[in-house]
């Protein structure tokens, strides 16, 4: 079910440096929001579209490395074609929750087992929802597909081919499906508030960001003639649609929040909260399977390990004895503070 | 035959060896012609009837397309401030009728929306009630035609022509598309046409109905024009341009602008002004003309000819093989209860 293409592509050619800005998509901005973690190992994000296509739904999933500024990134995409255009959607996500749970268990099993070096993350980081800009808000089956998933995944719903839309609709649109989001009782992705400490013109972004969402976009493969300007849009009898131009639609605050300020934010929500509920129903799932049959072999260790080889046990002594020795300080310490 | 004096153009009398069908030569006015004039007098002081449904998912503009069709409010839509669009559970079928004239010609037009259809998870069957409501229109029509004292102008609520609003996609028919349009274009005019078209450039427009024209081949779908009922040549050609351009990419509009001083109905985007009576921007016209300019009494006729024809043919079929006889023109009671 998945196909893997990898393959280094770079993104900023050198010599073209007054197309550098155009080209330019933002996620060499990611050391800027990383405190600790090593910008040369590189890191790993995924990103999981679905929309509505054809019978059954397919989980593909392509890779990417790409390479900014000394910045690595390996970007993987998983589509879901076929999601809700059957007759019968009943539980037409079924197969995007598993895929998504499927990653988790993986991480699981590796964050739980002995080598933890290489550990690979797989799990879904964000989750792309394209809503139909022909309804007159959520569909009954964009509804279900959001409650099944807002406890697994960072959301973050977007109206799709928004060229069909005049200003005003939009507006309506996005008020609408907000309402909605609110009435269902959906949880999507929530921007954080900035810092207070923020300059001004950070925090008024952070505000048109959260104002505009859900964002309206619309996508190109093609590049056009605009204006004497070579741009990625859509070319129609009455006009060009340019999909950079933020007067044409929100792709720029998308690919901004995507890329260049919360890539990180929507990684920590995955590992902080999402993941760590997956496990906490993982294990309390099994103790309880474990205390009604003991025959069950768990996957994870989570009773005592396999008895550890004879250094890893010295360690663990070392480790013990060290523990007890700072227990000892603090009791001592609080002794004394007590005591003054 | 054209009353043209003296002199018979050779093309028109054929020379075959039945000399029963060589028209007969006339060498002065006679006047037949004048009855067409007399038909035209008649519909203007008795008017006419047109029936028409509109089906689709919700927030593809059908209630637009008809108040565009017919230049004036028709459809039943509330546009005050605080209406919701609510997508019902079920598919229901809602008739609004309106007499409109124009230079002493009466209309009485009759739209049927079907809010509801396919907007479920689960749409399975969806298309019954629409069935359902069209044979009752026919069945509605044989119940006054097999009195035995009938009214003089049965009055004509079968559906004339049933437009399929195909959501612009871009890529294929989907399963409900071709479910609905396979069941339907049996039993009434089934005119697909692809909605809110502006969202698609004119190369992915062609690709799409080509597309849709195999797709609708393939599943031996026959729609409207349909090719068995071409009635001579001529009609032959002028429907084989048609059905080369169906489905017909439309976007309704209901303001006007301002472009080139003169005022259009169209939609008014950042990149331009979507003109919806501009055959270069969408085929809007082409539906306009077909539905009201050129085939509407052809809609009509093939409603009244073929299909109600095979309804009551089916329908005293069924009566004879149940051994009641019509008496007094009614069926028997039995027949009230039957599948319908």
């Amino acid at each position: 079910m998945s196909t893997g293409l990898r393959y280094k592509s770079k993104l900023v050619n050198p010599e073209e440096k007054q197309d550098h800005e155009k080209q330019y998509v933002g996620f060499a901005t990611l050391p800027n929001q990383v405190h600790r973690k090593s910008v040369k190992k590189g890191f790993d994000f995924t990103l999981m579209v679905a929309e509505r296509i054809s019978q059954t739904v397919e989980i593909l999933k392509h890779t990417v490395d790409i390479e900014e500024k000394g910045v690595k990134l390996k970007l993987t995409i998983v589509d879901t074609p076929g999601f809700g255009d059957a007759v019968n959607n009943t539980e037409c996500w079924k197969p995007i929750t598993d895929y998504i749970d499927q990653q988790f268990e993986q991480y699981f099993r590796d964050e739980s087992g002995l080598n933890r070096k290489n550990i690979q993350d797989n799990r879904v980081h964000c989750c792309l929802y394209f809503i139909s800009p022909f309804g007159h808000g959520l569909r009954p089956v964009d509804v279900e597909f959001m409650k099944a998933l807002h406890e697994k995944v960072n959301i973050v719903p977007l109206i799709a081919k928004a060229d069909c839309l005049i200003p005003s609709e939009i507006r309506k649109l996005k008020e609408r499906i907000r309402e909605e989001i609110d009435k269902f009782g959906i949880k999507v992705y929530q921007f954080p508030d900035c810092d207070s400490d923020e300059d001004e013109e950070f925090k008024q972004q952070d505000r048109e960001l959260k104002e505009s969402a859900p964002f309206a976009v619309i996508g190109s493969n093609t590049v056009v003639e605009a204006k004497g300007q070579r741009v990625r849009g859509r070319l129609y009898p009455w006009g060009i649609v340019e999909v950079e131009n933020q007067a044409h639609c929100d792709f720029v605050k998308l690919r901004n929040m995507l890329i260049r300020t919360h890539m990180h934010d929507l990684k920590d929500v995955t590992c902080d909260v999402h993941y760590e509920n997956y496990r906490a129903q993982c294990i309390q799932q099994m103790t309880s399977k474990l205390t009604q049959d003991n025959r069950i072999e768990s996957p994870i260790p989570i009773l005592p390990l396999p008895t550890p080889d004879a250094e890893t046990e010295k360690l663990i002594k070392m480790k013990d004895e060290e523990l007890r020795r700072m227990q000892e300080m603090l009791q001592k310490m609080q002794q004394q503070m007590q005591d003054q | 035959m054209e009353g043209q004096p003296v002199q018979p153009a050779p093309e028109e009398t054929p020379r075959n060896t039945n000399p029963a069908n060589v028209g007969l030569e006339l060498f002065g006015y006679v006047g037949i012609e004048a009855v067409l004039d007399q038909m035209r007098i008649k519909t203007m002081k008795t008017g006419f009837e047109f029936n028409l449904m509109v089906v689709g998912q919700s927030g593809l503009g059908k209630s637009t397309m008809v108040n565009t069709l017919f230049k004036s409010k028709v459809s039943r839509k509330p546009t005050g401030p605080g209406y919701e669009e609510h997508i019902p559970k079920t598919v229901q079928l809602q008739s609004v009728t309106h007499i409109i004239e124009e230079k002493g010609v009466k209309m009485k037009l009759t739209v049927t929306d079907t809010p509801g259809f396919g907007d479920q998870i689960n749409n399975e069957n969806c298309w019954d009630p629409i069935i359902k409501y069209i044979n009752e229109q026919y069945e509605k029509y044989l119940r006054e035609e097999i009195l035995i004292s009938r009214k003089r102008k049965i009055p004509d609520t079968r559906v004339h022509s049933c437009v399929y609003f195909v959501p612009p996609t871009g890529h294929w028919l989907r399963p409900l598309d071709l479910e609905f349009m396979r069941r339907l274009s049996k039993i009434v005019n089934v005119v697909p046409v692809i909605a809110k078209a502006d969202t698609l450039t004119l190369e992915e427009r062609a690709e799409f109905k080509q597309r849709i024209q195999k797709d609708l081949k393939a599943h031996g779908i026959s729609v409207y024009p349909q090719e068995d009922f071409d009635d001579n040549p001529d009609d032959r050609i002028l429907n084989d341009k048609i059905r080369d351009k169906i489905p017909f990419a439309v976007v309704g509009a209901d303001k006007e602008h301002q472009v080139n001083g003169k005022r259009v109905l169209g939609r008014k985007t950042k990149w331009g002004i979507i003109e919806v009576e501009n055959p270069a921007h969408c085929e809007f016209p082409l539906l306009r003309d077909l539905l009201i300019r050129s085939h509407l009494q052809d809609l009509k006729d093939i409603t009244h000819n073929v299909h109600y024809e095979s309804y009551r043919v089916q329908r005293l079929n069924e009566s004879n093989r149940l051994a009641l006889s019509p008496v007094n023109g009614l069926l028997g009671k039995d027949e009230v209860e039957s599948d319908l």
